[in-house]
């Protein structure tokens, strides 16, 4: 086999042993690498209905089919548990050196099952496992966990996924985080944090071999080389948070707490404005020829010191999402989340949630009382310096942090509890994960991708705010083609995902990003790698396969049509002004909409799957398990 | 003779603040040498600290050069043309005291034969180092002294001079 090794390797963490399992070619044909094959290993290495924090919960790494070689921004790897946030399939992906010291090592996936006993350092050098001692990496950031393992065992060629404070507290909505990149959204974390798993290092000092060395060469250089045009140039001069001016402009860029469309400080929080004062350098995943991360640094006030990289969603989230006009403070609530270890998103949204609780007196300042700050403080919109308290709050769970580290969805249910309040009016969650920065109220087809979306709120797995914003559909309507286009633009993101390939390549093939585009060179890449022959039609059966079998586990773990569900305030709740006033998804165009997507994918009125066509996608143990 | 780490010769050289640290050299490099793409055989080798001090090392083909000197085999030799660094694999026990000699750490033992291993600038490749053609950011560049000199020279006029001019990046 080439482009793979065929060995996937097991470590039980509480017998410490371990063992290789091996895969037939056909096997990595149906799943590639990334979200769609962790996924596969999670459907094959946990039992239905096991509890997120239960032993029986794997993590399940798995690596790219283009990891290791020099294809551009295919040095990805997927990660796959059952998520502690919504309780089904938690999929993430990550870039950098981790994957390819995996790959180099010999392996195509991991799968850790069980629980340490106490805190452990897992080691893998090449085929050797070690258990370490994690206690001299406890209370460590990620970066600084990463450092002191690369000190320790006196090798800078040694990548570490590693946990930070977030994930040792079991904060919910906790990452794993490697060489500054984060596997984000659902919780990764706090499952590692729960199996007292600190960190996974590896050292991998294997060459990578390919099928047909000489035209993948030729290709990934060409693509390198295109790709410094202009259809990276804002990822590579500003990075995504360039995209905030323009979601403004719509009327969609979430503002204080998703109450508002539209920020009256949006220039003050935009990418441009990131460039011009903050900006320290621009650094790259390995094997990326684009370079897309904007190293930013607050250089005045209490935050100085402050520094990490930018993004667009960590910067809707702790910025406009909470009123916030000073970029320092945003600045450092992302450093907070990216070196303590969580996800900027989910932590921007949940003291967003908090703030909105504070303003309408549900919660007053001696609500935020907690050892750190005896006489509690409030909590308004636009109040940086608090913002950065409850974070820090949130990542020990002191005081109210300790609630809010469990997200919006468990938050709001306990508070209106306790208070008699109507707080799910404001608590932004799909699946119980926290939406990302496209208010969904005016872009309706990527409502409805959101709601049927198998890991709850998220942007990266649909891709439908695409042609919403591109205008490719009218936003504001809802017609009889979104089922159509959601399960098409999922789908689409899903083979990038499961290459996995960073989305910023995909106008580099061509010029152009559609399927058209995009699939002939990624089929022409995949068979110069592996010798297959991949045509414009299996590369798209990879999409179909990676949202089905994540579906299928779903499924299994009992979902049913109420879960594919909006917020509370994306139905009822429009905006007051800007372009996108007045706008609101209701339950009857939700529903439509849902059935539209379960006919497109082929499913049933139920939006479960039949039996023949998991058959037909080569899934006949899935059809057995949950087909109808 | 003293021992010095300046050099007359070309040398591939690294603009830190255009490299992004995405190690498509170390594939180039490795990829060249071996046929596979491994970090680990690659005679260039990017350097990361702090997150972002980044940059790229590969032999800086000094004069009268350490490693050669040190070799206690005579394993190395300089050409005196180009500066490169020979590396006779029949003399070569792997001692790793040109590693030790090395003010660039650019040199690294192959762990497949256990030699030294350092960067011959792809001599008898037509395309010229495959480092340099492949890098995105155009951080890498073959330079001889000469030019050193005149890049040094331009630096030095943009800096000092207050004057609004387009030329602000001396490359």
């Amino acid at each position: 086999m080439y482009g793979y090794s065929g060995k996937i390797l097991h470590i039980d963490l509480k017998t410490r042993k371990s063992w290789v399992e091996t895969k037939p070619e056909d096997w990595y044909k149906l799943w590639i690498g990334g979200v769609s094959m962790a996924s596969r290993l999670l459907w094959e290495n946990i039992d239905p209905g096991c509890d997120p924090y239960d032993d029986g919960n794997p993590i399940c790494f798995a690596n790219g089919i283009f990891t290791g070689t020099p294809v551009p921004v295919g040095g990805k790897f997927g990660l796959a548990s059952k998520s502690p946030q919504t309780g089904f399939i938690g999929d993430s992906l990550s870039g950098s050196w981790f994957s390819i010291a995996l790959k180099r090592a010999g392996w195509d996936g991991m799968v850790l099952h069980n629980s340490c006993s106490t805190w452990t350092h897992l080691f893998i050098d090449d085929d050797r496992v070690q258990f370490n001692d994690a206690s001299y990496l406890l209370g460590k950031g990620t970066y600084a966990t990463e450092e002191a393992i690369r000190n320790k065992l006196g090798d800078d060629q040694i990548r570490s996924c590693t946990i930070g404070p977030c994930g040792e507290n079991l904060v919910r909505y906790a990452n794993v985080t490697n060489d500054g990149r984060q596997a984000g959204r659902t919780g990764h974390g706090a499952v590692w944090g729960n199996k007292k798993l600190k960190a996974v290092s590896v050292r991998g000092t294997h060459g990578v071999k390919v099928f047909d060395p000489k035209t993948l060469n030729q290709l990934s250089f060409d693509i390198s080389k295109t790709a410094q045009g202009k259809d990276t140039e804002k990822y590579r001069v500003y990075g995504t948070s360039t995209g905030l001016m323009n979601t403004n402009k719509m009327g969609i860029l979430p503002t204080r707490n998703f109450q508002e469309g539209v920020f009256e400080y949006a220039e003050q929080v935009s990418g441009e404005y990131l460039d011009k004062h903050h900006k320290v350098k621009v650094i790259a995943c390995a094997q990326c020829p684009i370079a897309c991360e904007q190293m930013s640094m607050v250089k005045t006030g209490p935050f100085a010191g402050a520094m990490t990289g930018i993004e667009y969603e960590s910067l809707f989230a702790n910025s406009s999402n909470l009123g916030i006009s000073d970029m320092r403070a945003a600045i450092k609530l992302v450093t907070i989340s990216d070196q303590d270890g969580m996800d900027s998103i989910s932590m921007g949204v949940s003291i967003g949630f908090a703030m909105e609780c504070f303003e309408r007196g549900v919660l007053t300042e001696a609500d935020f009382a907690c050892p750190s700050h005896p006489e509690g403080f409030s909590l308004r919109f636009g109040d940086g310096d608090s913002a950065v308290k409850l974070a820090e709050m949130i990542r020990d769970r002191e005081g109210i942090g300790d609630l809010l580290a469990e997200g919006v969805r468990i938050a709001s249910k306990t508070i209106d509890e306790q208070k008699g309040s109507e707080s799910y009016k404001w608590a932004l969650h799909i699946k119980g994960l926290e939406p990302a920065g496209y208010d969904a109220r005016s872009l309706k087809t990527f409502a409805a991708g959101l709601a049927v979306g198998t890991r709850g709120g998220c942007h990266n797995r649909s891709a439908a705010y695409d042609p919403d914003m591109k205008g490719e559909t009218n936003r504001f309507t809802v017609d009889e083609t979104r089922g159509k286009v959601a399960a098409d633009t999922e789908e689409y993101a899903a083979v990038y995902d499961t290459l996995p390939l960073c989305k910023f390549i995909r106008r580099s093939f061509t010029g152009k990003a559609d399927r058209a585009g995009a699939w002939p060179a990624i089929a022409k890449l995949i068979n110069a790698t592996t010798g297959w022959d991949f045509d414009y039609d299996a590369v798209d059966l990879i999409g179909v396969r990676a949202t089905t079998i994540k579906k299928a586990f779903n499924i299994r773990e009992g979902w049913t049509q109420a879960d594919d569900h909006l917020p509370w305030r994306w139905k009822h709740d429009p905006f007051t002004h800007g372009p996108s006033a007045g706008v609101v998804v209701s339950d009857e165009e939700l529903e439509y909409m849902k059935k539209l997507y379960y006919q497109a994918k082929g499913w049933n009125e139920e939006g479960l799957i039949p039996k023949d066509l998991l058959i037909k996608l080569g899934m006949p143990d899935v059809a057995e398990a949950i087909g109808v | 003779m003293p021992i010095t780490s300046t050099s007359k010769f070309a040398y591939i050289e690294c603009d830190p603040d255009r490299c992004v640290g995405c190690q498509l050299c170390e594939y180039a490099c490795s990829f060249a040498k071996t046929g596979e793409y491994n970090s680990y055989r690659s005679r260039i080798r990017t350097v990361r600290v702090d997150e972002v001090l980044i940059t790229a090392i590969a032999c800086r083909t000094c004069e009268n050069a350490p490693c050669v000197i040190v070799c206690p085999r005579d394993a190395l030799t300089q050409d005196p043309l180009t500066g490169l660094i020979d590396v006779n694999p029949t003399k070569c026990d792997g001692c790793a005291w040109c590693i030790e000699a090395c003010d660039f750490g650019a040199i690294s033992i192959n762990p497949a034969t256990t030699l030294a291993e350092i960067c011959d600038q792809c001599k008898d490749d037509p395309e010229g180092p495959q480092c340099v053609r492949w890098c995105p950011k155009e951080a890498l560049t073959l330079t001889t002294a000469d030019q050193r000199a005149q890049r040094t020279r331009k630096k030095l006029i943009v800096e000092s001079m207050d004057i609004p001019t387009k030329a602000t990046d001396p490359k």
